[in-house]
């Protein structure tokens, strides 16, 4: 069971996602930007980061790199892609997700520990989660924001395609407080906050992120 | 030789926190009676020969790269040489 973690320039979170799936029993294999190989990953996760810098928009220029052109192609076929953070802006750029992130209403980046709860458990990346599991992560962004025009949010309302949302307070502005949503198939996955974060009590606020992870791994071990 | 420019502006729908922000900072230079400020960007692209296809691929690049057509607006014009 190998999930690839794609470094882009810019990447921060790559080594943290790695662990996770370490921690999570498959094998991490680390993906090169600048290059159209997936090294016969099952899955990918992108990371998050401030690839480019965020340069321009982010994830606008992280969007058109080699290895994206294989992402693309892969999540169309039905692989299992997670996008975290960073990751998400580049899969809303990428048209791979619906909807785009903008700067933080209030415009400060907030790092803090956040409450989320999960609300499809259909995903591959939220398999292992109860319904309606209340967990959580850090999160840390500074463009969290999620927006989409109102047709396109309520058709990921009604198709269950918002994957988690933020409990307690909105911490970014997002629309319907939402936190992560998913492609139509499903498979693929945005996130805001950090997963990769909380898989294990040494450090973060504890494990509730761990079964982003293995639920990947149960479901590729499933297929 | 001649430039084109791309300005790129969030969508009217779409709010604007940066722009907001300015907006909040102009009482402090003494300044009244400017109702709203939105935030932008500008591109300018210099090209080496100015042809219909080349405007074409601009408004691709303007299209794909520098907007994302979700959440904003762009416009492409000539600037004429001084």
């Amino acid at each position: 069971m190998k999930i690839g973690v794609v470094t882009f320039p810019g990447s921060l979170d790559d080594v943290d996602a790695q662990r996770a799936v370490d921690v999570a029993g498959a094998e991490a294999i680390a993906l090169w930007h600048d290059e159209h190989d997936l090294r016969g990953v099952d899955a990918v996760v992108l990371p998050g980061g401030f690839s480019y810098g965020d340069y321009l928009r982010c994830g606008a220029i992280s969007r058109f790199s080699p290895i994206m052109t294989e992402v693309i192609e892969a999540a169309g076929k039905g692989m299992p892609v997670l996008g975290i953070c960073n990751g998400f802006q580049i899969l809303t750029e990428s048209h791979l997700l619906p909807g785009a992130l903008l700067r933080n209403d209030g415009l400060k980046f907030v790092c803090r520990d956040q409450r989320l709860r999960i609300e499809n458990t259909q995903t591959p990346w939220t398999s292992d989660y109860a319904d309606g599991a209340e967990i959580t992560v850090v999160l840390k962004s500074g463009e969290g924001k999620y927006v989409a025009d109102e047709d396109t949010l309520d058709r990921l309302e009604g198709e269950g395609r918002v994957v988690a949302r933020y409990l307690d307070v909105n911490p970014n502005g997002s629309l319907r407080d939402i936190a992560g949503v998913s492609n139509e198939r499903g498979n693929v996955v945005g996130l805001m906050p950090h997963p990769e974060h909380a898989v294990e009590d040494l450090c973060g606020p504890g494990v509730d992120g761990l079964a982003f992870f293995t639920s990947a791994v149960s479901q590729l071990l499933r297929a | 030789m001649a430039r084109v420019v791309v300005d790129v502006m969030l969508k009217p729908e779409i709010l604007d926190p940066q722009g907001k922000a300015v907006h909040g900072a102009l009482p402090r230079l003494g300044v009244s009676g400017v109702v709203d400020v939105r935030q932008g960007k500008r591109f300018e692209l210099e090209v080496d020969e100015l042809s219909d296809e080349r405007l074409a691929q601009i408004h691709d690049i303007a299209e794909k790269l520098l907007s994302n057509p979700v959440i904003e607006d762009y416009r492409v014009h000539v600037e004429e040489q001084a």
